[in-house]
Order: structure tokens, then sequence, then C-alpha cells
């Protein structure tokens, strides 16, 4: 375990030192960029609104009871947009993008295509590691950004259509801007951005450290996807506390 | 081929002294002693398992050694800047061409990530060096639709891009069939000819070992046992030399 995680800062540092590259691999980081929203928009529109629509369900019926009926959109608007759309969509993409991105590393390294790399003295971080954290570290605060605006609709289509919430689209959102504030959606940004980070530097270490034949690809996939949503979890605890008010 | 080419004498001279490594308790090389002559055909020749893909793995700087050394025209590789003095060209068992790339983009990727050429010029390139392998007109096709033997030709052109003074070869005709194997050999004969390159090659191939080499050295269990002609090989007595040698699939007599 403490081995990983030196590799993983390591890996963070090369990856760091090798951004000044990233002008010159753009056509990769395109490339990944592009196979990243392909992949997943239409997930995180499904994912986003129907988180959105669930909070609204589950909170929405307790809030109106009480005489909280103001209060449905803030409390739908300010967890979606700081905690649950950065958390979901990073184990969205986690389990979507960086397991792909694990399995064509790792697929590389048990067909030795990374030790051709090597001996044309082309480094693995500069050539596949760093244009995937750059693609996916630009594309899931997008996606995230994108989500939020997606769940709030969600909640606001389930405030108004529910029978025990009958909150108006209108009245969601006038309560929504008065609740969230600009600093509560680039939080979950931010974090997102965190988790992107997470997410390419595990899935590419895991890839270049995997063994084996077909097997071994397969459990990186795993440690990948596993490892990923675990960080994911602890990083959004600690980047809260660091981002509290 | 008899003897050594002196064309161009772009090849360089390699030296292996006492070279060790284990993987966990199991020592691989034990102590490998040889030299290589620039723009000699060298083969490494032993049974699956003898240690003779890590000593390759060694040569072009993959696997540290535990202990001993590599010296690439009289300097230790571990020196810095060896690789860049004396370019090195790898030719991997499978071929290990990029997948996801086309063979064009395979053979031209040391000079377009290096960006040593412009594009056109990196263009004609691959052209010239897929013609000399006898792959004209596949640049644009992916490496999943060759054969093996294309592929393993493709390899050798991603390998001659960067002119190199040596070139490894892995396994060269592991996979092939007889006619594509004997292809793959005369194109590294020729190869050694036209450009004068150092060759060493790995493999468990007795009809190209004796075909192609110059010398041949035998490995077993990690350890060199012996170091010769092709004709100085098959003269010696040793019993393990000769089984490896002579070895032949015969089939079990009915009752």
């Amino acid at each position: 375990m403490f081995q990983n995680i030196g590799e993983l800062v390591l890996l963070f540092w090369r990856t760091l030192l090798a951004l000044p590259l990233a002008w010159r691999q753009r056509q990769k980081i395109y490339e990944q960029l592009h196979e990243i929203g392909n992949a997943s928009l239409l997930m995180v529109c499904m994912l986003g609104f129907f988180i959105g629509a669930v909070i609204a369900l589950q909170t929405g019926p307790v809030l109106v009871e009480r005489g909280l009926h103001s209060y449905v959109g803030g409390m739908v608007g300010y967890s979606i947009a700081r905690e649950l759309a950065p958390v979901m969509m990073g184990v969205l993409i986690a389990g979507r993008i960086g397991s792909a991105m694990t399995a064509e590393i790792g697929s590389m390294r048990v067909y030795q295509e990374i030790d051709a790399l090597r001996t044309m003295n082309i480094h693995p971080v500069h050539f596949l590691v760093m244009p995937r954290v750059v693609a996916i570290s630009v594309a899931l605060p997008m996606l995230v950004a994108f989500a939020i605006l997606v769940g709030w609709l969600g909640g606001a289509t389930i405030a108004a259509t529910n029978q025990h919430i009958q909150v108006s689209a209108k009245a969601f959102f006038q309560d929504l801007r008065n609740v969230v504030e600009l600093a509560d959606v680039i939080h979950g940004v931010v974090k997102s951005f965190c988790f992107a980070v997470i997410i390419g530097l595990v899935a590419c270490h895991q890839g270049l450290v995997t063994r084996g034949g077909p097997r071994g690809i397969g459990r990186s996939v795993t440690k990948s996807v596993v490892n990923s949503i675990v960080l994911i979890v602890v990083f959004d605890y600690l980047i809260t506390r660091v981002l509290q008010k | 081929m008899s003897a050594p080419s002196t064309n161009h004498h772009r090849g360089v001279g390699v030296e292996v002294r006492g070279l060790r490594k284990s993987f966990g308790k199991q020592e691989v090389l034990k102590g490998v002693e040889f030299s290589v002559s620039p723009g000699e055909v060298f083969v490494l020749m032993g049974p699956s398992g003898s240690g003779k893909s890590v000593l390759l793995r060694h040569i072009i700087g993959l696997e540290p050694p535990d202990a001993g050394d590599i010296l690439i025209a009289n300097k230790s590789i571990q020196e810095p800047g060896v690789f860049d003095e004396h370019h090195l060209a790898m030719v991997f068992q499978s071929g290990a061409l990029l997948n996801s790339m086309t063979v064009g983009e395979n053979v031209g990727l040391y000079l377009a990530e290096h960006r040593l050429k412009p594009p056109e010029e990196i263009n004609r390139i691959v052209s010239e060096k897929l013609a000399a392998v006898g792959l004209a007109g596949v640049e644009d096709k992916l490496p999943a639709e060759l054969s093996g033997g294309m592929k393993k030709r493709a390899a050798i052109a991603r390998a001659l891009v960067s002119e190199p003074a040596l070139i490894l070869y892995d396994e060269p005709t592991s996979e092939l069939d007889p006619v594509s194997a004997v292809v793959v050999g005369e194109e590294i004969a020729r190869l050694n000819q036209s450009s004068g390159v150092t060759s060493i090659v790995v493999s468990h191939d007795r009809d190209l070992a004796f075909g192609i080499a110059d010398r041949i050295a035998v490995i077993l269990e990690g350890k060199i046992l012996a170091i010769g002609s092709p004709a100085e090989i098959r003269r010696i007595e040793e019993p393990a030399i000769q089984d490896f040698l002579n070895a032949k699939f015969s089939r079990p007599k009915s009752s």
C-alpha cells in the first residue's frame, strides 16, 4: 500500500514536470477529450437528472410536511452543487474512463508496447500519462458543471410534478438562487478537478504496473476503479474541510 | 554468411562483462560474458527459459543488472548519454507495434515524437523503410490487419528509422511459418550487409542461427556454454549443446 502511494506521488510529480509538453501533445489530449466526452455525456445527463430527481423526491415531502416549501430548491441545489454531482460523476468517470485507461495502458505494458516506447527514448509519462491526466482534468469539471445544471433541472421537474411536493419550477429556482451561490458551484468544480487528477493518475499507474496476461489486466482494472473510488471519498472529506467557509 | 560485413561500418561493438540477474530467488543470468564486433551478426541460441531475452533487455537498458556491466563502443551503458550517442533499436518477439496507431505512424513514431524531421519527410522515410522490408503500401493499415510475419517486418522497419548502430532481435522468427521465417531471416542478413549495423539475435531457431550468424553463443540456464562460428559450434561435443542442436521429434513406436 505504501509503495503504491509512493509510486503515485512520484507519477504525479513526473506528470507535473511533463506539463510543458502539453501543447506538443495537444492532438493526443484532444483525442482523449473527445473519447471521454463521447463515452460519458449521455450517462452524465441521465445520472445528473436522476440524482436531482431522487434528492427532490426524498427531501421534498419532508420539507413540505413541515411547511418549508421554500427550502426545497435550496436544499436540492446546494447538495448537488457541492457534493453529489462531483462525487457521483467522479465515481462514474472512474468506472467508465479510468477503467478503460488502465486496460489500454495495461495491455500496452503486457504486450511490450511500453518497452518499445522506451527503446525509442519516448517516455511513457510524456506519451501516455500526461495527455490522459490533462484530458480528464479538463473534461471532468466540465461534465460536473453540466451535471449540476441537469441535476437542478431533474430536481425542479420532480418538485413541480410530484403530488406530495408541488413546488413550481419558478419557486424552486427562486429558492435555489437565494441559497446557492456561485462559490458553491465553484466548490463542486474544484473538487471534481482534484478527483479527475486522482482518477487519471490511479488509472495510468495501475496500467503501468500491470503484470501477467489478460488476468493481470483484469486485476489492474479492478484495482484502478476501487482505489479511485476510495481516494475520491477520502479526498472529498479533506477538500471539503479545506474549502469549508 | 561467413564474415562480418564491412559496408559503411555503422555498427558498434558490444561487450558484456560478468552479467548477473536474479528475479526473487531465481538466478536468471549467472555471470554472462561475451563480446560482439562492430557489424557482426551475433546469435544467442538456447532453449526457452535460458535467459536470452532477459540478456537482451539488459543490453538495451530495460533491466538493470544485479552485477556486471555492458559496454557499447567501449562505454558503459550506465554512463549518461551512451544511448544518445549510439542509437540502439530492438525488435520485440511480438513486434510490439502500438495497436492504436497505423503501421505508418508506428514506423515514423521515433522521428515524429522527437521532431527530427518535418511531417512530409517522415512520410517519405516511412514509405522508404517499409518498402525496404517488402511492405510497401501498408502505411494506413492497423497492426491488427497484418499477418505475424508482416508485423515482424514492420517492427524491423520501425527499428531502422532511427538509423541504429545496434539492432537487437528477440526471437524474430517465433510464431512464423517456415516461409515467413526465411523471409525475416534473410531481411536481417541483408540489412546487416547493406548498412553494417551490428545485430544481436536471440533465437532458439537452429535454421535461422546457422543461416545468418557470423558467430553463435549457446546459452543454457543463464550461462554461456560456447561461442564460435557456426561450423565451430557444430563440432563441439558437449552433450548439452549436441542435445539442443540435434533435438528431433520422434513418434512413439506402436507395439
